[in-house]
């Protein structure tokens, strides 16, 4: 396995509902706490991940008001936008400029605050990263969407969806030992079966909350990773792929394609078999995206994701552990952030900073973001420093 | 009025909207429980239909039994007291989303409830002059009933669409001539901005309804030499279930042959609807052969009377789409509460 | 309210208009300029089939913003006659209705309201098929 970068760095806010802190004010704390950790290294380049801003927030442009904000003068800088995969697509940007071989720390930030708009709205624009044409015809929600996923995935392999949602009850398990998740508290299967229904069959307790929250890593080369800090954590991977935006037109809208695309690349490029990843950190807007993330990983065949929830076996002492400090439906799922989310939550596990919800030995971990219901996915596989050559 | 060249209908469609109110649930809103009740129960539109979206499937279904090329029809007249645009015909969303082609007249006529039959007028005029091969005429209608008010039992949705064209042997029926009777009078009218029609009581009766209907339908005999026992079967505007008959029995029709056409008792006074869909309801069963009497009727006031005689190609015709009956038996009933939503009532 | 954009999605939403490969025959909807199956740049406008099948619904009962006058609304995933499969709304009847498998017809709604002054969206929606005729047990009272 060989390093594509280095985190040196890694910073976040709490994930909730921030009334007196702007879009910017949420990254500008994640950006300084991941830096600071990094040892306040020069800064030579900025991306942003965001989804929605122009929408939600009022305000565009936030590579270079980042950047400005940050006191970072003439930067290189970007602002990333895949819908919900702008966080981990960010990254990628980042890992990119970090091979071109330049000196110097390339920081990444995942930023999105959705409270500034109420909660139809919020559905409303999500409905955007999906075909508008088809979305805002139909007036089909993204829970909508997950809930005929969910209607097939039950008719065809004769699943209950009390059995889907143990996912949901999993990543609150995790939640409730994460400082920094939106809800820390564990639920059980009568607890979602009880919440109201969002989208038939889908209940509230089952689809990710609205919430804000910034998350900011801090990447060098490789070779001045141990310069830089004690504990860097290595990307030996970073895909990306894509697979037909419109739902119906799959051929199997059971299988999230764009998912065994990019983990497939990404496990041939860190020369890796699925069964050396220690955990997952997968893109569970609603419980059914998780299963089949899942079945698209090879963790189970088709239809049989169900069984490794109630085997326990996504726990933290399971044999796949997943979404290990809360995932989308426990700790949040700001849209924008979630990716980098993602990574700062790896690098706690493989750094052994994982608390109560550590998974012992963890050695390689792996992260799938995605946007809305697949249309595109972007797979990070990142390794303790010690076990990268 | 007889055309020059012989018109017939080419293609006859009707639509009801799926939900039912019953008289007897706006009694109960209204304290009129066990008082008689001018209908049985209404058609009522849903949240998401409009009176264009009526007139398309009524339209739809006429193209569907004229076998005809869309692009062939070079007018789409709809009657209506419930345009959703003041300024806007609703005829031109109609044509776009039935493919009929941009060489077009579309326009939205306006004679209260009478107004489908207007476009029955101007559609055999332009056809017999040749200006074009077929017109379509639409009657449709989601009437506004003014809560509490008389008229709240009876005021209804749907429509009926006919499409126009010399005769021939494709046509269904042909026209024998056509009487329009007009005064000035103000029986019931709804002014610009108005959410709600407003009448004056029993004024609508004899020097409105009656007086209009009864006297166009007398002119049209005379005009044609025909008399009531010539007519195998009647429409007649249908704001409840007497009026009709009453104005059948004054004309000297029995009311048997008034029983295919007469809807009003299950679906309501559809409005411009009203009349269209009694003369679609009456194709559905009428024999080659057999003569039609339809009289509408528009407050303000006006009738327009028609003789039409049914030809051969009815039966081949008449199958391809559903017939009345079928809307009128497709229903899910809603209380005040849903009703009142769907027909925005409710304050927002 | 994009008055521009609702004009020119009138084939897509009126009509269920859709594309057809010249190449290979796949056919697709929404319209597409690149054919995903041969590759072809060959692809021309079709009028879908106007009849489907049913094979899975939901009911959207937390709706966006500019929906929230029509909730709750049925959604299904439905497949058309030519293979090709299309979200739609389903209207005229109770989500207890509906099986999968059931056949359906398209009609045209009212998609959207823009306020008390602004323009109507209209665009096609699906309904359980209308029975006439021996089939639908005519003659029985009702």
């Amino acid at each position: 396995m060989k390093a594509l970068a280095a985190i040196t760095g890694a910073g976040c806010t709490k994930v909730g509902e921030h009334w007196e802190r702007s879009l910017l004010d949420l990254a500008v704390e994640a950006c300084l706490r991941a830096l600071e950790e990094a040892g306040n290294p020069p800064v030579r380049a900025l991306y942003v991940g965001n989804a929605a801003s122009e929408l939600v927030n009022e305000q565009g442009n936030l590579a270079a008001l980042l950047a400005d904000a940050l006191a970072l003068e003439g930067i290189k800088a970007a602002e990333v936008r895949a819908g919900d995969a702008s966080g981990a697509l960010a990254l990628h940007q980042a890992c990119l400029d970090v091979s071109l071989g330049q000196e110097g720390a390339v920081l990444v930030c995942g930023v999105e605050k959705m409270t500034d708009v109420m909660a139809p709205e919020v559905e409303r624009v999500q409905m955007l990263f999906e075909d508008s044409r088809s979305t805002f015809h139909s007036g089909v929600t993204v829970p909508g969407l997950c809930a005929l996923l969910t209607a097939l995935y039950m008719e065809r392999y004769k699943a209950s969806y009390e059995d889907i949602v143990l996912f949901a009850v999993n990543d609150h398990r995790n939640a409730a030992n994460n400082p920094c998740a939106q809800y820390p508290f564990p639920i059980t299967v009568e607890t979602v079966m009880g919440s109201p229904l969002v989208a038939d069959p889908i209940r509230l307790f089952d689809t990710a909350g609205i919430g804000d929250g910034a998350a900011a890593l801090v990447l060098t080369r490789p070779e001045e990773a141990r310069k830089a800090c004690d504990a860097p954590v290595a990307v030996v991977a970073s895909e990306v792929a894509t697979d037909r935006v419109n739902v119906c037109e799959r051929e199997d809208l059971l299988c999230l394609r764009s998912l065994r695309l990019a983990a497939k690349r990404a496990l041939k490029r860190a020369g890796l078999e699925i069964n050396r990843v220690s955990f997952f950190e997968v893109h569970n807007t609603t419980s059914i995206l998780g299963i089949l993330a899942l079945e698209a990983l090879g963790l189970a065949e088709p239809g049989r994701g169900v069984e490794l929830l109630r085997e326990g076996e996504i726990a933290i002492g399971g044999r796949c552990p997943t979404n290990t400090m809360g995932g989308l439906k426990g700790r949040g799922h700001p849209w924008g952030a979630t990716g980098i989310y993602q990574a700062v939550e790896t690098v706690w596990q493989l750094r052994g900073e994982a608390g109560k919800n550590q998974v012992e030995g963890a050695e390689v971990g792996l992260a799938h973001n995605m946007c809305g219901l697949g249309s595109i996915s972007c797979v990070h596989v990142f390794a303790r420093w010690e076990v990268v050559s | 009025m007889k055309p020059i060249r012989p018109v017939g209908i080419v293609g006859y469609g009707g639509y009801v909207p799926a939900y039912r109110i019953k008289a007897s649930e706006i009694g109960r809103m209204w304290g009129n429980e066990g008082c008689a009740l001018p209908i049985v129960e209404k058609a009522v539109a849903g949240p998401d239909e409009d009176m264009t979206t009526i007139a398309y499937e009524a339209a739809r279904y006429a193209l569907v039994r004229a076998r005809i090329d869309p692009h062939e029809i070079g007018a789409v007249f709809i009657g209506s007291e419930s345009k959703p645009y003041a300024v806007k015909p609703s005829g031109t969303i109609v044509a776009e989303a039935l493919g009929i082609g941009s060489q077009l007249l579309a326009a939205d006529y306006e004679f209260a409830c009478k107004a489908g039959t207007e476009a029955f007028q101007t559609c055999i005029g332009l056809v017999s002059s040749g200006m074009t091969k077929y017109a379509m005429a639409i009657g449709a209608d989601t009437a506004q009933g003014r809560p509490a008010d008389e008229l709240e039992y009876t005021a209804a949705s749907g429509g009926a669409a006919f499409i126009f064209g010399l005769k021939s042997e494709e046509t269904v029926a042909y026209l024998e001539g056509s009487c329009s009777f007009t005064t000035d009078t103000a029986d019931f009218w709804r002014r610009a901005g108005q959410p709600y029609p407003r009448h004056f009581g029993r004024f609508t009766g004899k020097p409105a309804y009656f007086r209009h209907v009864v006297t166009a339908a007398r002119m049209l005999m005379e005009e044609l030499g025909l008399g009531p026992e010539d007519f195998d079967w009647a429409v007649f505007h249908q704001p409840n279930a007497k009026f009709p008959v009453k104005a059948a029995k004054m004309l000297g029709i029995p009311k048997e042959k008034l029983e295919p056409g007469l809807l009003v008792p299950y679906i309501g006074n559809t409005y411009s609807g009203s009349s269209p869909l009694g003369l679609a309801a009456t194709l559905d069963v009428a024999e080659p052969g057999d003569r039609i009497l339809m009289v509408s009727y528009g407050s303000g006031a006006g009738s327009d009377a028609f003789s039409f005689v049914v030809q051969d190609a009815i039966e081949e015709k008449r199958p391809l789409a559903p017939p009345v009956r079928a809307f009128i038996a497709r229903k899910k009933y809603v209380d005040y509460a849903f009703y009142a939503r769907f027909r925005g009532k409710l304050l927002k | 309210m994009s008055v521009p954009r609702f004009w020119r999605e009138i084939p897509h939403k009126y009509r269920l208009v859709g594309s057809r490969c010249r190449s290979c025959g796949a056919v697709y909807h929404p319209r597409r300029p690149v054919c995903p199956s041969c590759g072809s740049r060959e692809l021309e406008d079709v009028r879908l089939s106007q009849k489907g099948r049913l094979l899975a619904f939901t009911v959207i009962r937390r709706a966006p913003s500019d929906m929230a006058d029509f909730r709750p609304y049925i959604v299904g995933l439905v497949e058309l006659e030519d293979g090709v499969r299309v979200l739609s709304q389903i209207v005229d009847c109770d989500p207890g209705e509906l099986r999968p498998g059931m056949e359906l017809e398209a009609t045209l709604r009212r998609i959207r309201v823009h306020g008390s002054s602004g323009v109507i969206e209209y665009g096609y929606k699906f309904r359980p098929v209308i029975k006439w005729g021996p089939e639908a047990g005519e003659g029985k009272a009702e």
